[in-house]
């Protein structure tokens, strides 16, 4: 579905991303690990065309994303949800979920996915009206995947959905990344809580300093001598 | 202190003046939110807006409505062309240069102003009737004045809150990256929210013509207390910018009953300055 061949990437001059492959096969939840400062978030960056590609290819279902414009890769299936969520904290979560279907192959089917993301999480269906500002931190990223599934994407990148979260609230939200998965999306994690997300996506790709260091199935990677060592601390 | 019939009326015109100006902080306010540029030359259009109403009317003999609707479709134009042709070149440069750029635009339009229709003072030549009521004289220019910007205001708050445009227009000024994932291209967005602050500078044109005589600096009368008002209820805010017009007015107003007309912008400038040491954020601003 998604694939990255040796793809370069950066700010300006500075390259943060170093000939990285990486596929997505549909259906598939693909986590990639790192430390702080790996390039996680400047690869998902990259995909969803906010950052430009240097050198190499990204194509999405065989559709190269290089010339697509940032405002065109969500009609190819890609929804991002963001660092730090980036919810509109001064909206209610209802104004927040109409723009997850801001475009216009998605507006047709507003009230239906609305239907299903309320479905999905009742509780923001208990609090649509509220303003997403005044939400609990899981709350909040409820409402930010629910903002990216609103275009019924068929590929859906999340950036550390754990980050900033109490402990409790973290399993949380694994288990709705899980629930997610249920329902046969195909996703690409970002995460620095190895341990959990390993345990809730089938692949992974372990990145240090913009490269791809190790990857396999995320059974055999949480069982991998240097990978315990220098992440998991145990 | 015993009642008054005439602090009364002062107070009512207070309000209706709050109107149109509450109206034409909602067109910079939503400029300065959506495309974060201030517009000083924002009341030169409303400028441009009156000279077309002046023109259309009293040189080809159209009928005022016509004149009005070209007026704001005009000004709109002028909104949209100011922002694709002076400010998206400027959009990531400095503020200081925005201002000095926007400003070089007022003088600009002051000065081709005054080449093509002189320094003289115009006007429709319309008489309105002065409603009498219980001894108090409300001008019946005021009061169309002021339903018609609270008409206007409560259709731009439909759209913003009903339409997708309107929704995005909202999202785009609390976080114009994100926006870009959800397939908003900003560069539109910034297009439309300028054309209708256009839109609105000559809605408020069409409304102050009804009052005052146009000239090429009367700009001057009403740039300054859009300003003002809207870096009061906090620049981008436009609930805030609401409430500050009538603040202002209601200063202005009340400052003219007690003393004179020249004072009340006085109290209300000198009010502003304090506040601005008070509350620099604007009183119901959350950005510094």
């Amino acid at each position: 579905m998604l694939e990255l061949n040796n793809l370069t990437a950066g700010y300006g001059s500075f390259q943060a991303l170093f000939s990285v492959n990486l596929e997505v096969k549909e259906g598939e939840a693909i986590a990639v690990i790192g430390p702080n400062g790996a390039g996680k978030t400047t690869l998902l960056r990259t995909i969803s065309g906010m950052l430009p590609v240097q050198s190499g290819n990204l194509s999405m279902e065989g559709t190269s994303l290089k010339d697509v414009p940032p405002y065109r890769i969500i009609d190819l299936g890609i929804a991002h949800v963001p660092e730090n969520r980036r919810l509109f904290t001064s909206m209610s979560i209802e104004d927040n979920l109409r723009m997850g279907a801001f475009t216009p192959n998605a507006r047709p089917h507003y009230e239906e996915r609305l239907d299903f993301i309320f479905n999905l999480f009742p509780r923001l269906k208990e609090r649509r009206s509220q303003i997403a500002g005044t939400l609990s931190g899981g709350e909040q990223q409820m409402c930010a995947i629910g903002r990216a599934l609103m275009s019924s994407p068929k590929l859906l990148l999340m950036d550390e959905p754990s980050a900033g979260l109490a402990p409790v609230i973290v399993n949380q939200v694994f288990q709705l990344v899980q629930q997610i998965r249920d329902q046969g999306l195909t996703v690409l994690i970002v995460e620095q809580n190895i341990e959990q997300v390993l345990q809730i996506v089938d692949r992974a790709y372990l990145m240090e300093v913009g490269t791809i260091k190790i990857s396999g199935k995320a059974g055999e990677l949480i069982q991998s001598e240097s990978l315990r060592k220098a992440y998991v601390g145990l | 202190m015993i009642f008054d019939i005439f602090l009364v009326e002062a107070i009512i015109n207070g309000i209706l003046f709050g109107g149109v100006l509450a109206l034409l902080a909602l067109g910079l306010n939503l400029v300065f939110g959506v495309v974060d540029v201030v517009w000083i030359c924002y009341a030169e259009l409303v400028m441009v807006g009156m000279y077309s109403i002046y023109w259309g009317n009293n040189h080809f003999e159209l009928p005022l409505v016509i004149c009005v609707v070209i007026a704001i479709l005009a000004v709109a134009l002028l909104g949209f062309l100011i922002h694709f042709l002076v400010i998206r070149p400027i959009l990531g440069k400095p503020p200081i240069n925005q201002l000095l750029v926007t400003g070089g635009l007022l003088f600009f339009m002051q000065s081709f102003a005054t080449l093509l229709f002189t320094g003289d003072f115009r006007n429709l030549g319309l008489h309105l009737p002065v409603l009498e009521l219980a001894e108090m004289y409300i001008s019946f220019s005021r009061l169309i004045a002021f339903v018609t910007a609270l008409l206007a205001m409560v259709a731009l708050y439909m759209f913003l809150k009903r339409t997708y445009l309107g929704t995005a227009i909202r999202a785009i000024s609390q976080d114009r990256e994100v926006v870009v994932l959800m397939g908003v291209n900003p560069q539109r967005v910034y297009l439309v929210a300028s054309a209708l602050g256009g839109g609105l500078a000559g809605m408020g044109a069409a409304l102050l013509i009804l009052q005052y005589d146009v000239h090429p600096l009367i700009g001057i009368s009403f740039g300054p207390i859009t300003f003002m008002i809207c870096v009061l209820g906090g620049l981008g805010n436009m609930i805030g910018g609401f409430i500050a017009a009538f603040v202002m007015s209601q200063l202005i107003s009340l400052g003219g009953f007690f003393l004179e007309t020249e004072w009340g912008y006085v109290i209300a400038f000198v009010f502003f300055i304090i506040m601005m040491f008070i509350r620099p954020q604007g009183l119901f601003g959350n950005r510094s």
